[in-house]
């Protein structure tokens, strides 16, 4: 095997792998902190070792097993001088390995003490991210518009209120169950746009193993809670935007926009799938939540056969009811991206222009802001635009979309 | 696993007699289940004395020893197997003396 295809089964056992890995741990060890280096130290082994000596036959159970050995190893040199508590620790070491099934329930366990209500909300998204989704620190500020620094001290806090106040490592009681999903969802959709739209300059645009895992997720907690209608609109939503992964980035790795994929390439199940999960919350007649809003409206994208006929009016609608729901300022910066189609780029504009001061640093913003200056024919202020866009993405597609999109300007 | 549940307060001498029976009752039920370790009132932060025994003689400074618009009027020390459960009998505390209250472990 030529170190390149070593490195590539390395990285996909990080993805696949990586959850399990921590959770086993966690559950054997009752810390996060041990858990969490011990699989950490196992992957830079893996990095070490497997090129020489070629990769295990079973990747994830030899990475369990190193974890392990990892986390025993730091557990005795912390107690050498407390041989009771030694005693204690090492007990958990004759925990057998679970089956597949009772693995993947123990990765929801993670995610539900992730995302624990006692935690702050931007430090559960990290701490599942990190933990859950495997992302490093930086990917994750980055997710976020967030320092490194202040990024690696959420997640250090979080870990240590969860040890000191012993946040359990287990699936809420029914009772507490609902008003512990919605905390979740949100942390799944994060996961799901860092896999949709990828950063790092080495990154591949779309890490699909990260989409796919926040598919996994939010169709294991649908199981759970088939009654749910916000499960269902973020499983919806991810669906239908999953589907259009295909023609969403060219051969040569640039984006490419909805209005210009080719609908063909469009993955026509997924679709199917989340029109059914759509039309399904619709006949319930319950007063939607965002996500459902959000499907709702990329249900209404992927029901044109061609971009020219699509409903705009309708989106539009559902964004003022978003908005309702969500007045942030992203949502407003959609809603007039949408505006646009229907009372022209000037009314866009002047929307725009007002969100400027909360998005200074969001680099859709000026993409968006690019575009309408493009068609309003100010193109010296569309380059600038586009200029602030190329600087602050860090989706390797989205910065090829861009360039050539400034440098046609002429 | 214990924990300290602290009651939030910003009006002296302000508790009902309401809010004493349903506590009374929240205290019951802590009893009943084997929460309880212990709980009390507190007198208001004007009642307060700060001493400082470091020295060769002790020092008695009336008042507290920082002056807040919130303070605390109470407390419960609780026994629970861990947050979840701790979190409910806050919550349910919380509603018993009709004030907000703050959950720490004890180390």
């Amino acid at each position: 095997m030529s170190p390149v295809d070593v490195g590539e089964v390395i990285s996909r056992a990080h993805h696949e792998e990586w959850a399990r890995v921590v959770a086993i741990l966690n559950r054997h060890f009752g810390d996060l902190d041990v858990a969490e280096e011990a699989a950490a130290e196992a992957f830079a082994t893996a990095v070490e070792r497997w090129p020489a000596d070629g990769v295990p036959p079973n990747p994830g159970g030899w990475l369990t097993t190193t974890a392990r050995r990892k986390a025993l190893d730091r557990i005795r040199r912390e107690n050498k001088r407390d041989d009771k508590h030694k005693q204690a620790q090492m007990m958990y070491d004759d925990v057998p390995r679970d089956s597949v099934g009772a693995v993947d329930d123990e990765r929801l366990r993670l995610i539900f003490t992730c995302c624990h209500p006692a935690l702050a909300p931007e430090a559960r998204v990290a701490l599942t991210l990190r933990m859950v989704g495997g992302l490093t620190v930086p990917e994750i500020a980055r997710a976020f518009l967030a320092q490194e620094a202040t990024m690696r001290q959420r997640i250090t806090r979080a870990k240590a209120k969860i040890k000191a106040a012993r946040i359990p490592y287990r699936v809420p009681s029914a009772d507490d169950l609902p008003g512990r999903v919605s905390g979740v969802l949100a942390v799944l959709f994060l996961v799901f746009n860092e896999g949709y739209l990828a950063s790092g300059p080495d990154t591949d645009p779309v890490r699909h193993d990260l989409t796919a895992e926040a598919i996994r997720l939010a169709r294991l907690l649908r199981e759970l809670m088939p009654e749910d209608g916000e499960v269902a609109g973020l499983l919806a939503l991810m669906l239908l935007t999953e589907a259009r992964r295909a023609a969403r980035v060219t051969g040569n790795g640039e984006l490419v926009t909805l209005d210009k994929q080719d609908r063909g390439a469009w993955d026509a199940a997924l679709i199917a799938e989340g029109h059914r999960l759509v039309r399904e919350r619709l006949a319930t007649g319950q007063a939607p939540g965002r996500y459902q809003i959000l499907a709702a409206i990329n249900a209404v994208h992927t029901s044109a056969r061609d971009a020219r006929d699509t409903d705009w009016s309708q989106i539009v609608a559902l964004y003022d009811q978003l908005v309702r729901l969500d007045p942030s300022p992203i949502v407003a910066l959609n809603r007039a991206v949408a505006i646009a189609e229907i009372d022209g780029p000037d009314v866009a504009l002047a929307i725009v222009d007002r969100l400027q001061g909360e998005l200074v640093d969001y680099h859709a913003y000026f993409a968006a802001r690019a575009d309408i200056l493009r068609r309003l024919g100010r193109i010296e202020e569309s380059r600038a635009a586009y200029g602030r866009a190329i600087a602050l993405a860090g989706n390797t597609a989205e910065t090829a979309y861009l360039t050539r999109r400034r440098d046609q300007l002429g | 696993m214990q924990y300290l549940v602290s009651v939030i307060d910003d009006t002296p001498n302000s508790a009902t007699s309401d809010e004493a029976a349903d506590i009374n009752a929240f205290n019951d039920g802590l009893r009943a289940d084997g929460h309880w370790v212990f709980a009390g009132g507190l007198g208001a932060p004007r009642t307060a004395t700060v001493v400082d025994g470091r020295g060769a003689e002790a020092m008695f400074i009336d008042g507290p020893f920082v002056e807040t618009k919130e303070w605390l009027s109470g407390f419960w020390i609780i026994e629970a197997a861990d947050l979840d459960v701790a979190l409910k009998l806050a919550a349910a505390g919380s509603k018993a003396c009709n004030r907000r209250v703050e959950v720490r472990p004890f180390l």
